[in-house]
C-alpha cells in the first residue's frame, strides 16, 4: 500500500487487446477526468502491451494529461500475473491516489491482484464515483473517492471509502458512465516506462481462444423492448421479439425470465447482465426488481406494461399501461404499423 | 497420480428473497431475516473438485470463515462428498472485507496440503469476484478465473477452459493454482443420502457449547465446559467433529484481519429509493395505445 497521497493522479487502467482500446477504458477516462478536476490534479491513462504506443494519442483524445506506456513483448498478450505485478511497481513510482479499471472479466481477474499486492482497498462494480468527505468521529477525510455501488442483489445502494491505505481503487461497470466526445486537438504526455517481465511473470499458457458474437448488441440499440416472467412462456415471448421487430428494437429480458428459459442470457438487461440507457425502454411484465431497475433507469423514455398496478416498475415509467400484455402488445404492434 | 482440492464456501443470505422486512430502520441488513445457503457457485466450485477427486483420487476440504450458523453449509460439504470440513470463526474476523478475508483464508490454506484451490466466482451477497483472485496473490499461485471445464489434468499441469464474457480461452498451468469456477459448469450433485445420514449429527466445537448452553441453562460455565468435552470427545471418536480454527490457531496477524485489516470502510447505506418521475397513465385500449405511440413519434424517440 502507499500512504495518503493528495498530491496524487487519478489512474485509469485502459483495456486493449490485440491492439484495440476497449470502450470502458475511455468510458472511464470521462470521469477520471472530472474527479481529476475536482481534485486538481492530473487524469492518466495505464496502457500496456506491445507496440501499443500508437494507442495512447487516442487515450488523450479522451480526456487524458498523461499516458503510462508499458511496451514489452510479453506483456502482448494479458495475463493477471504480469499485468498486476507491473502495474503494482508503477503504483509504487508513482503513487497515484485513485486507480479506476472497468469491471470487464479482464479488470475484475486483475484489479483484485493489484490490490491484495498492494495491500490496499478495493470496491467492485461500482456504478457511481464522486469526490466527497468522510466523517469519523472528531476526524474528518476531506476530497475521498466515494465508490457508490448496489450490493445486496441492488437492494441497497452503498458508499464505500479508504481513507488510510492507497490508492483509492475501484471497479466500475461498462457502460454507466458516458464517454466523453473525443477532442482530436488534445495532446497530452505520453510516458513510456521501462518494464522487467520475465517468463516468470507468465505462469499461464494461453493454448486457444475462441471468440463469441454476443447474439444481441443491447447496448447499441436506441430502443430496448423487454420481457420479465410475466410473459408466461417461451412460446408467449414471441410477442416480445415481434414489438421489438415492429420497432426495429433489440430484445431484452430480466434475469428471471432468462432462468426460466425464456431467452438466451446475451439478452438480460439489470446487474447481473447489460446496463442500457436506450432512448426508449419498453418493459413488458416486469415487476421491476432492484436488480433489473439498475440496469435500465437511465433511459430516457420508460414504458411499462404489467398487470399489477403496484409493480416497483410503475414508480420508474414514462408511461403506464396496467392491463394484460397478450391484449396490449398486439394493440402497440397494431399503431405502430399504422404510423410507419 | 491424485489430487488434494479446497474448496473455500461461503453462506449467504439468499439475497433473491429479499424484502421489505429484511431491512434495518438504519438501512442495514438485518441478516437474520432472510434464509442463509450455501453460494450458488461455491457448490459449482466443489462439484468439481468432487469430479477431481472421482477421476483421480485425493482429498476434497471444505473451508469457510463465517459465525457458527456456518457450520450447516459445512455439513451439507460433507453431505455430497467432502472428505474434511474446517470451520474459521473469530469475533475478530467480523467487518473483514474482501482484502482482510482473503488474508485470512490464505492463512488457513496454508497449513493445508493442496494442489488446487477451487472458489465460486462470486458470492450472490456481494457479487465482488474479488478473494479467489486475493486468495491466490496472498498463495503466491496463478489464477485461472471463470472456468466453465476442466479439460485435462496430467501431472503437474492443468488445462481449463475460461468463459471471458465475448468468448473462450483454453490456458494451461502448472499447479499449485487457483481456480473460479462458474455457474455454467456443471450441476452440481445433491446430498448422498448414506453420507447425510451419517453427518447430519456432525458437528462443530462452537455449535455443541452453544447446545450444551441451552440444555442446561443452570450450569455453571466450568460444567458447562465438561459437558462440552465429553461431548466433542464423543463426537471426535465418531469422527463427527468438525475441525474447528481461529486467528490465534492460524497464527493470522491481527493488523491484517476484520475491521483494521479493511481498508475498505462503508460511508453510507441507502434503501434504495425509487425516484418518482413525471409519468402518465396510458389507458389499455385501443385508442389509448395509439395516442402514446403517436406521442413518441412525434418526441422522435420512435423514428
Amino acid at each position: 500500500m502507499i500512504s495518503v497521497n493528495r498530491k496524487g493522479e487519478v489512474w485509469v487502467f485502459a483495456e486493449q487487446h490485440d491492439g484495440k482500446l476497449e470502450d470502458i477504458g475511455l468510458e472511464l477516462l470521462g470521469r477520471a477526468r472530472m474527479l481529476a478536476d475536482n481534485l486538481g490534479v492530473k487524469a492518466a491513462a495505464v496502457l500496456i502491451g506491445d507496440e501499443i504506443k500508437a494507442l495512447a494519442e487516442k487515450i488523450c483524445h479522451y480526456g487524458a494529461d498523461k499516458v503510462y506506456v508499458l511496451e514489452n513483448p510479453l506483456l502482448e498478450h494479458y495475463q493477471a500475473n504480469s499485468y498486476a505485478r507491473v502495474i503494482y511497481d508503477l503504483v509504487h513510482k508513482y503513487e497515484p491516489q485513485i486507480m479506476i479499471y472497468g469491471a470487464s472479466p479482464c479488470g475484475r481477474d486483475l484489479a483484485p491482484r493489484v490490490a491484495s499486492a498492494a495491500r490496499a482497498g478495493l470496491t467492485a462494480d461500482c456504478t457511481d464515483l464522486q469526490i466527497g468527505d468522510h466523517q469519523n468521529k472528531d476526524e474528518v477525510h476531506k476530497n475521498l473517492l466515494l465508490q457508490i455501488r448496489p450490493a445486496f442483489g441492488g437492494n441497497i445502494i452503498a458508499t464505500i471509502i479508504n481513507y488510510d491505505r492507497w490508492p483509492q481503487m475501484a471497479t466500475v461497470r461498462e457502460g454507466v458512465m458516458p464517454m466523453l466526445e473525443p477532442v482530436a486537438s488534445r495532446r497530452g504526455q505520453i510516458i513510456v516506462e521501462k518494464v522487467h517481465v520475465t517468463h516468470d511473470d507468465l505462469p499461464l499458457e494461453i493454448i486457444s481462444e475462441q471468440n463469441r458474437k454476443k447474439k444481441v448488441d443491447l447496448k447499441a440499440s436506441r430502443i430496448v423492448v423487454s420481457g420479465g416472467a410475466g410473459v408466461g412462456s417461451k412460446e408467449n415471448f414471441r410477442l416480445i421479439w415481434d414489438l421489438a421487430n415492429a420497432l426495429g428494437a433489440a430484445p431484452g429480458a430480466t434475469r428471471a425470465a432468462v432462468d426460466l428459459g425464456f431467452i438466451d442470457h446475451d439478452h438480460q438487461v439489470g446487474q447481473t447482465g447489460t446496463t442500457v440507457r436506450p432512448s426508449l425502454y419498453i418493459a413488458v411484465g416486469i415487476s421491476g426488481a432492484i436488480q433489473h431497475q439498475a440496469g435500465m433507469n437511465s433511459s430516457q423514455k420508460i414504458v411499462a406494461i404489467n398487470n399489477d398496478p403496484q409493480a416497483p416498475i410503475f414508480d420508474i415509467a414514462h408511461y403506464k399501461i396496467v392491463g394484460d400484455l397478450n391484449e396490449i402488445v398486439p394493440k402497440m404492434i397494431k399503431a405502430i404499423k399504422a404510423r410507419v | 497420480m491424485t489430487y488434494n482440492c479446497i474448496v473455500p464456501i461461503k453462506q449467504v443470505p439468499d439475497t433473491k428473497r429479499i424484502t421489505g422486512e429484511a431491512m434495518n430502520d438504519d438501512g442495514t441488513v438485518n441478516r437474520g431475516a432472510l434464509p442463509a445457503i450455501f453460494n450458488p457457485e461455491d457448490l459449482n466450485a466443489l462439484e468439481l473438485a468432487m469430479q477431481i477427486k472421482d477421476k483421480f483420487g485425493g482429498k476434497v476440504t471444505a473451508i469457510t470463515m463465517g459465525l457458527p450458523a456456518a457450520s450447516a453449509i459445512l455439513r451439507e460439504s460433507l453431505y455430497r462428498g467432502a472428505d474434511e470440513a474446517i470451520l474459521i470463526t473469530d469475533k475478530r474476523c467480523a467487518a473483514s472485507d474482501t482484502l482482510a478475508t482473503s488474508y485470512i483464508l490464505s492463512c488457513a490454506v496454508k497449513k493445508l496440503d493442496y494442489d488446487i484451490v477451487l472458489c465460486g466466482r462470486q458470492a450472490i451477497d456481494g457479487d465482488t469476484a474479488q478473494v479467489g483472485p486475493q486468495l491466490a496473490e496472498k498463495l503466491s499461485i496463478p489464477q485461472i478465473t471463470y472456468v466453465e471445464e476442466l479439460i485435462s489434468l496430467e501431472d503437474r499441469t492443468i488445462v481449463a477452459k475460461r468463459n471471458i464474457g465475448n468468448g473462450w480461452q483454453e490456458v494451461k498451468c502448472r499447479l499449485p493454482v487457483l481456480l473460479t469456477v462458474i455457474g455454467e459448469a456443471n450441476e452440481p450433485r445433491v446430498s448422498v443420502a448414506k453420507k447425510l445420514m451419517k453427518y447430519k449429527k456432525a458437528r462443530t466445537p462452537i455449535e455443541i457449547e452453544m447446545q450444551v448452553k441451552q440444555d442446561n441453562a443452570g450450569a455453571n460455565d466450568n460444567e458447562v465446559k465438561q459437558l462440552a468435552k465429553r461431548k466433542m470427545d464423543d463426537l471426535q471418536e465418531k469422527g463427527l467433529l468438525i475441525k474447528q480454527w481461529d486467528l490465534d490457531y492460524l497464527k493470522a496477524d491481527l493488523q491484517w484481519c476484520g475491521r483494521d485489516g479493511s481498508p475498505t470502510k462503508v460511508h453510507r447505506i441507502q434503501s434504495v429509493v425509487l425516484t418518482a418521475r413525471e409519468s402518465k397513465m396510458v389507458e389499455p385500449t385501443d385508442q389509448g395505445v395509439a395516442d402514446m405511440i403517436h406521442e413518441l413519434i412525434k418526441d422522435k424517440t420512435i423514428s
